[in-house]
């Protein structure tokens, strides 16, 4: 047994989850800017994350940031390895880069209901900015 | 309390080569771009740790926020 249990559960959530964002309240009810606009970059793909509050109690941020060498929250891991915070994941979502970090397919298929005649041109790569 | 000039100084002093432009509304929340030659190579979490280390400590009390956006040169 380690010494350490808290650090040692956030590294197995870490590890257990592909993808998997601390972050200041939750998805549906943030409670803070910084972590509202990441967990809504997160839920405009098509994919599945965890979600960590930190705030309940302040020795999860403590051994987080212990843990990644990271100061600030949120902080979103992608296969184990931090992916970064909050403006790194703003300029990766900006480019388009955040759908082939989480390994999702970009939007770019015209759906098969789309009706004929629609515009067959890929949708851009650079995604409109909604978090602003 | 930091000013935002002296965190310009800071980094700019920190990283070599580096050429920062930092702005703040209250001396509490910062906004900084950050142009450095030794950012090269390095991923932007790399980066982005290379601006934080300068403010260890700082982070989340005196700086209450620092935003940040980095660029190779």
């Amino acid at each position: 047994m380690s010494e350490n249990p808290l650090r040692d559960a956030i590294k197995q959530a870490i590890d257990e989850n592909e993808v998997i964002l601390f972050m200041k309240g939750t998805p549906e009810q943030p409670m803070c800017g910084f972590s509202a606009r990441t967990s809504a970059a997160l839920q405009s793909y098509d994919t599945q994350f965890a979600a960590v509050d930190i705030l309940p109690d302040p020795r999860i941020r403590q051994e987080l940031s212990a843990l990644s060498n990271w100061p600030t929250i949120p902080q979103l891991f992608v296969k184990g390895e931090l992916v970064g915070g909050a403006d790194i994941v703003a300029e990766l979502y900006a480019s388009g880069e955040l759908a082939e970090v989480l390994g999702v397919q970009a939007p770019e298929r015209v759906p098969a209901e789309a009706p004929a005649g629609a515009d067959p041109a890929p949708a851009p790569l650079g995604i409109e900015n909604r978090l602003s | 309390m930091p000013t935002a000039d002296e965190l310009k100084q800071r980094i700019e002093t920190a990283i070599p080569g580096a050429t920062a432009s930092v702005e703040s509304p209250d001396d509490v929340h910062f906004s900084a771009r950050v142009a450095a030659p030794a950012f090269a190579g390095k991923s932007l979490v790399q980066q982005h740790r290379m601006v934080y280390d300068i403010f260890t400590g700082e982070l989340g009390s005196a700086i209450h926020a620092l935003s940040l956006k980095t660029e190779v040169t």
